[in-house]
């Protein structure tokens, strides 16, 4: 058993403490918006924040997770208002398959969040994400869209 | 808000068709347009016809038979509909029928096959039928109500107007008796320059829930009481699964149950898919690879090499005399360009959920051809058609890789082994990457002979290597010719060569390695637009011209392509001189019914690191029904080909694909992503694709600014094995 505090509710879960938070999350809390895509770190699909930091949570066993703050997808609307990054990306029409979109937005939200007006070269070593469908010109423009607000 | 929906239909309306597997889904299309029996949606609201339901609340209901795995059709299909509709567009919802309502209803909806950059352009004649014989049967019963003729009605924005009195209506106040009109037999379509929908960039329907994490994609199905599975198939495909300890396992911690899939797989079925991946991990499992566990990337390359030169060819392109023009040549120019495999790598891996019972299969997954996968359940369930169908769910990527349907049929082969349990079944990246359909692999010889000029006046272009057809569609091939294999170099047809040689000889030796090909973005366009147009900049080179100037010379009968090569030379400045240590590139080529081409400018650092700053693109694809989903079709084109050029590649070893995943087989990162800038420039008259054609012009662009840069060329794909990468 493990408990885990996403989105700020706590969760009780049937789980082994090396179990990677991501299947936590996706299988245990029933919160799918969170994507499996390599389970080795290297694509981002999977990104939460952990205690605010963006984090590839299949790279994180549940028992790191334990007492730390999780925000999923799902979690960063804040009482039914969309968070700006989000806003953003419907204004710029973002998404394509929009798989990768909910690990991008968040790793792209907690880059906001510490560097409010990231220059290109801020964001191309922070926003490390995955994207077959190659949105990567509409992240970049609705970011600078959100920084320039 | 518009907002895409899961469907829901009344299938007790249906009258199941006697459609058994073969001949139900081998049907041809008879497409009608409704009445007079009304067929009602899952809510009660009237269909219109197939393609269109209002409900009371003038919601429209858009039907959209292709899958949406990214490429924006689901967005443009409502647009065509709505179009002729004369719709409220803020009004509109979506909704994928089902494969199996298509079978029921005499496939109503057409084809669901979506791929080869025809989702809207073999589509957009009927679905604006549909769109417009709902309109008039819509006017016609606001005009019995008021007992007026409907040609002095007008329609606009699900509004009726009785333009004499002044009286209005709207859709949904009529829809009712609408529905149970006759379809008018003479439909006229709008002339595309009345268009006011169509054209325009229109944000796409299906984005708010997908920066929510609300979309529920295959993986994200839940089903009461589902378990999950997770599976290895021999890594050499052609092997058998021999034998597995299931003992080793049995214990572990949410195991149920450990199942043979046909003969080369085995699953593990727990009740979570971490559980049951743990234990498959764990489990003890012999192969026999057999035969192919031989075959090795240097003995393909080896067996191709020997094609290119010897053994039978099948011509796909001929005119006068290559063989004896290069003879009686002044100079001769040879060049051998490879192409190597791919994987699709979509980021949702392969996935489908199946729920069996003796009388019932039932199958969600995200599919690129819906009616291919009802195909996959009914084989595999042994189960008639009206006892099976497949609901389609959005797709984490498809790029050719989800119109394959061997995940479906694993799933359904699982199901089946523990009745009336749900069991989704989901493949670990490694899984998916070692079970790919690959892009296929070929080398191609290149030689041209100049006359006394500098005047081309021969090529000979012999491709040696793997056919996707024969392995995937051996009943398309043309007298055992993989057609599909002269993408871009056929003398006519939608993928014509660009260029005029007097003396031609566009020729394939099929080689067909047990590695098992797919449809990879783009497909065949990927190698042949590098071998066609890199080598067109070597000989450009070769007599001493402009790159652009060479080609125009050879273009003069070929319009279309010489429009969009001379836009993107245009706004590129390519009669100015780059900025300082930047190098130009030029590209173009025509497939999937459109006419594209682009220019690169690059840098490069220490002959090995590329910075690609900016590439300008252009297409006509004849008509673009959304300019702003067209540019971005365009860019993530080049980001899924310019990673197959620089990081892709898939290595055979043992007989087995060596890259599982993305450590081993990288994907552009943003910070290679180039400015692109697009030039959308449709001319009319036709209807080209739009997802695939422009991913062809990206490489060889950037690969012809490398020469400039560098003297050096580049004639092997990927550049890692040169140790070149992104700088």
């Amino acid at each position: 058993m493990a408990n885990l505090t996403i989105n700020g509710k706590t969760f009780t879960l049937d789980v082994e403490p090396d179990t990677p938070l991501l299947w936590a999350i996706r299988e245990n809390a029933g919160l799918t918006g969170t994507k499996y895509g390599c389970g080795i770190a290297q694509c981002g699909a999977c990104t939460v924040h952990i205690d605010g930091v963006a984090t590839r949570s299949c790279g994180v066993s549940v028992s790191e997770a334990e007492g730390k703050r999780i925000t999923t997808i799902e979690g960063l609307a804040a009482g039914g208002t969309l968070h700006k990054v989000q806003e953003a990306w419907i204004a710029q029409d973002v998404p394509q398959c929009g798989y990768c979109q909910s690990g991008m937005i968040m790793a792209v939200a907690a880059l906001l969040n510490e560097k409010p007006k990231p220059t290109d070269a801020d964001i191309d070593e922070a926003i490390t994400n995955i994207c077959r469908c190659g949105t990567f010109q509409q992240v970049r423009e609705a970011i600078h869209t959100i920084a320039s607000a | 808000m518009n907002k895409h929906v899961l469907p829901q239909m009344n299938r007790r309306a249906f009258v199941i068709g006697t459609a058994a597997a073969g001949a139900g889904l081998a049907l041809g299309l008879d497409i009608p347009f409704g009445g007079p029996a009304v067929v009602r949606a899952a809510d009660g609201s009237p269909e219109i016809n197939a393609w269109v339901v209002v409900r009371p609340d003038d919601t429209v209901v858009i039907r959209v038979a292709r899958s949406e795995m990214g490429q924006g059709s689901l967005t443009g299909l409502a647009q065509l509909v709505a179009e002729e509709l004369e719709c409220d567009w803020t009004k509109v919802t979506t909704e994928f029928p089902s494969p199996g309502q298509n079978v029921a209803r005499k496939r109503v909806w057409g084809d669901y096959s979506t791929g080869g950059s025809r989702g809207i352009r073999t589509s957009q004649d009927y679905v604006r039928k549909g769109g417009a014989t709902a309109r008039m049967m819509l006017i016609q019963a606001a005009a019995n109500d008021w007992k007026v003729p409907a040609s002095e009605c007008t329609a606009a924005n699900s509004v009726i107007t009785h333009t004499p009195s002044g009286r209005t209506t709207t859709y949904g106040k009529v829809a009712e008796a609408a529905a149970k009109l006759t379809p008018p037999a003479d439909v006229k379509l709008k002339d595309p320059k009345d268009w006011r929908l169509v054209g325009k960039g229109v944000k796409r329907l299906d984005t708010p829930d997908k920066v929510t994490g609300t979309t529920v994609y295959g993986i994200d199905v839940k089903l009461p009481g589902m378990l999950n599975a997770a599976i290895k198939d021999c890594p050499v495909t052609g092997g058998k699964l021999k034998s597995y300890d299931e003992a080793k396992i049995a214990g572990m911690k949410g195991v149920k149950k450990i199942v043979k899939v046909g003969d080369s797989a085995v699953a593990v079925v727990a009740d979570t898919f971490w559980h049951a991946k743990s234990a498959l991990d764990a489990l003890p499992i012999v192969w026999d690879e057999g035969e192919n566990a031989k075959v090795s990337s240097a003995t393909i390359a080896k067996w191709l090499a020997e094609g290119l030169d010897s053994g039978p060819a099948y011509v796909g392109n001929s005119n006068g005399d290559a063989k004896a023009a290069l003879a009686g040549a002044a100079k001769t120019i040879e060049a051998v360009y490879n192409y190597p495999y791919q994987n699709h790598a979509t980021m949702e891996p392969m996935n489908a959920t199946a729920l069996y019972t003796a009388d019932k299969c039932e199958v969600w997954c995200g599919t690129q051809n819906g009616e291919a996968a009802l195909a996959a359940v009914l084989e595999a369930s042994e189960l008639p058609a009206d006892k099976c169908d497949v609901h389609k769910l959005m797709l984490g990527g498809g790029f050719g890789r989800r119109g394959q349907t061997d995940y479906v049929r694993q799933a359904v082969l699982i199901a089946k082994q523990m009745p009336g349990t749900p069991i989704k079944l989901l493949w670990t990246r490694e899984e998916d990457m070692t079970h790919g359909r690959y892009h296929p692999i070929t080398q191609c010889k290149l030689t041209a002979g100049f006359d006394a000029s500098n005047n081309l006046t021969s090529l000979h272009m012999r491709i040696s290597g793997q056919s996707i057809l024969a392995s995937l569609r051996p009943e398309a091939l043309v007298n055992g010719m993989d057609t599909a294999t002269f993408a871009g170099l056929n003398a006519k047809g939608d993928a014509p060569f660009g260029y005029s040689v007097p003396n031609l000889l566009i020729e394939h030796s099929m080689r067909n390695p047990h590695i098992i090909p797919g449809f990879w973005r783009g497909v065949n366009v990927n190698q042949n637009a590098i071998y066609i147009e890199c080598f067109m900049d070597e000989l450009a080179h070769a007599a001493n011209e402009d790159p652009l100037e060479f080609r125009r010379r050879l273009m003069k009968d070929h319009p279309k392509h010489l429009a969009v090569l001379e836009a993107v030379a245009e706004k590129i400045g390519w009669d100015k001189p780059a900025p300082q240590g930047v190098f130009r590139g030029l590209a173009h080529f025509a497939s999937y019914g459109s006419y594209v081409a682009a220019a690169a400018e690059i840098s490069v650092t220490d002959g090995t690191k590329i910075k690609v700053h900016r590439i300008v693109a252009a297409t006509d694809p004849g008509y673009a029904v959304n300019p702003a989903q067209i540019e971005r079709q365009i860019a993530g084109s080049f980001v899924y080909g310019l990673s197959g050029l620089f990081y892709g590649g898939c290595t055979v070893k043992d007989g087995a694909i060596v890259e599982t995943n993305f450590d081993t087989y990288d994907s552009m990162r943003i910070a290679a992503m180039p400015k692109v800038e697009s030039i959308v420039m449709p001319s009319g008259g036709f209807w080209g694709g739009v997802g695939e054609p422009t991913i062809g012009v990206a490489g060889p662009a950037v690969l012809n600014a490398y020469f400039a840069a560098t003297g050096k060329r580049i004639r092997s794909v990927p550049l890692r094995d040169q140790n070149i990468t992104f700088a």
